[in-house]
């Protein structure tokens, strides 16, 4: 109870608050705070002319130029599939519907080395969907094409998660309104309809982008890992802790988090925005 | 569309104008079904058939390895710790930020979902940076025989690091929403704290608490990235599940990969089936949808 001065707390009847606060800033700290501050303290001890020599190295820039190009990519694939699957699921009644609304969830459930080894069997150039693609010289397994992919499925319910509740809130009122004062119907839907979903979308998309960029095991299985082409900046870590060069991780990994953060931080801000401007989101 | 539209007599447009075509219906379920089957179904089934490829008795003896059998001890030990820890967790986080207005408390749930915009992989690198043989508690460690990296331990805080923030995360909207009021009630009524929490909150909350269990569960069990950071693959000893399919998919084996991940598939499945009966049985009951990750 005596754990925050009465000023900074408004007063309440109900008991625990010290206690219960108290328990989780130990546990946040022991398991986030100090071990997120270890990987910063060791970071500025590498000193600016080291560690821009490692993030300038050619091979941490082309993996971190395709971990977050490649999850731009799969953000925007998923944006506009996510947007469909939220838009059927909502507004359409068609048999096996609860089904697949259940299934959107599964890249939540799967764990991401099982996805990883089952996408790399489908598109590997053996595989059902690889050997057809295959046959018109697309390889899509063990090239960038595959991380894409792969991201897809890690990405999707994020997107569609985030929609699918703010499409069901949109009033069909202002449908009619649209249709009654002339709008053609895919006016309705792009200049009345979507415009309230757009700052759900950008979550979603914002949400499956730092996702993919982060993502490790469904990607290492169908990437091939070729340095400079089609190895993603988390595995680089992965090897460069492996060889023992801590230094080498930390950096990639400051820069990353960097980048999650600045996300972080954005995600936060259109939420904010999209509040003011539409309501609770 | 708009072409043909242009010939419908007056009389139809407001009906047609607020909803699609029967035919653009079609089109754009037919869209969604294609792209969910080759990107969500395919790799499920997949999974079943690679594993199945030399038929029921190899993949039964694949069950059996004694390999196999202790990265599924593993995993389940690990679960055993890192879920009920941060159900704990989430209970108390909820508690102090959904009935009680404090300075800071935006800023704590930010600090709480921090793990989610973290790469699994930077989650175990923390732990081998603080632990590790050149990390900072390192040489104090091992001067003291404790080993954390490549060991249990490591394996432990790694997957609660990263499922940190999955039952605060459905608990938290769904205590807000509820109040203080019934708590007020039982505590004027005489009932102790710990009481008012055991029998008004906790009944209050009980079915999200499972929903956000089910999920950490899922992850904590799948974890893949951090867990393979800190625990040096160490055959029978530190080979969790999804390491293990890892280690036997290098080696080419891949209809015992194909087995053991037939089996987190399994797990991932009724998962799912748990959670969308929990949707559908007690939807008012569960935190508001739009919160969900």
């Amino acid at each position: 109870m005596t754990f925050l001065p009465s000023s900074l707390r408004r007063p309440s009847a109900l008991p625990g608050f010290g206690l219960a606060l108290g328990f989780t800033l130990a546990a946040l700290g022991v398991i986030v705070l100090v071990p997120l501050a270890a990987l910063v303290l060791r970071a500025a001890s590498i000193g600016p002319a080291d560690f821009l020599a490692i993030a300038r190295d050619p091979r941490t820039l082309a993996a971190l130029r395709l971990s977050f190009g490649a999850a731009l990519i799969a953000a925007l694939i998923n944006t506009v599939f996510g947007l469909l699957v939220a838009w059927v699921l909502v507004r359409y009644r068609f048999p096996g519907r609860r089904f697949i609304d259940a299934a959107v969830d599964l890249p939540f459930a799967l764990p991401t080395a099982v996805a990883g080894i089952s996408m790399a069997a489908i598109y590997a150039p053996n595989g059902p969907i690889g050997s057809i693609a295959q046959n018109f010289g697309l390889k899509i397994a063990y090239t960038p094409l595959g991380i894409v992919l792969a991201l897809v499925f890690i990405g999707l319910p994020f997107v569609v998660r985030t929609v699918q509740p703010v499409l069901e809130e949109v009033e069909s009122d202002i449908e009619e309104a649209s249709a009654l004062l002339g709008a053609s119907r895919l006016r309705t839907v792009f200049q009345v309809v979507l415009p309230h979903v757009y700052p759900a979308l950008l979550t979603g998309f914002a949400l499956a982008f730092a996702r993919g960029v982060g993502e490790y095991g469904s990607v290492i299985f169908i990437a091939g890992n070729i340095p400079l082409v089609s190895e993603i900046a988390p595995l680089l870590i992965v090897i460069k802790l492996e060889e023992f060069d801590y230094g080498g991780a930390t950096v990639i990994a400051t820069l990353m988090l960097a980048i999650s953060f600045a996300m972080l931080f954005l995600i936060n801000a259109i939420q904010g925005w999209s509040r003011t401007e539409y309501g609770n989101v | 569309m708009a072409m043909s539209d242009r010939f419908l007599p007056l009389a139809h447009a407001p009906e047609r104008a607020t909803s699609e075509t029967a035919f653009t219906k079609v089109v754009l379920i037919g869209i969604a079904v294609l792209f969910l089957v080759a990107i969500l179904f395919l790799p499920l089934v997949t999974v079943f058939v690679e594993a199945l490829r030399k038929g029921w008795g190899t993949l039964f003896e694949n069950f059996g390895d004694p390999d196999t059998l202790s990265a599924i001890r593993l995993t389940l030990l690990v679960a055993a710790i890192a879920v009920p820890f941060n159900a704990v967790v989430g209970l108390a986080a909820s508690w102090c930020i959904a009935k009680f207005e404090f300075k800071g408390r935006n800023l704590l749930l930010t600090l709480i979902d921090l793990p989610f915009s973290i790469s699994p992989v930077i989650s175990g690198l923390v732990y081998v940076l603080l632990f590790g043989a050149q990390g900072w508690l390192g040489p104090w460690l091992s001067a003291h025989d404790i080993q954390i990296i490549f060991a249990v331990p490591g394996i432990v805080l790694a997957t609660v690091l990263v499922t940190f923030p999955f039952v605060a995360r459905e608990l938290i909207p769904l205590m807000q929403s509820q109040g203080t009021s019934e708590e007020e009630a039982a505590l004027m009524l005489g009932a102790s704290g710990w009481h008012t929490f055991f029998k008004v909150t906790l009944p209050n909350v009980k079915w999200a608490l499972l929903y956000g269990v089910l999920l950490c569960n899922a992850r904590a069990m799948g974890e893949f990235g951090a867990v393979s950071v800190v625990s040096g693959h160490i055959r029978g000893l530190t080979n969790t599940m999804p390491l293990h399919i890892e280690i036997l998919y290098n080696e080419y084996n891949f209809v015992g990969a194909f087995a053991v991940a037939s089996l987190l598939t399994g797990l991932a499945l009724i998962t799912l089936l748990a959670k969308t009966l929990l949707e559908w049985r007690f939807a008012g009951e569960l935190a508001a949808k739009a919160h969900r990750h």
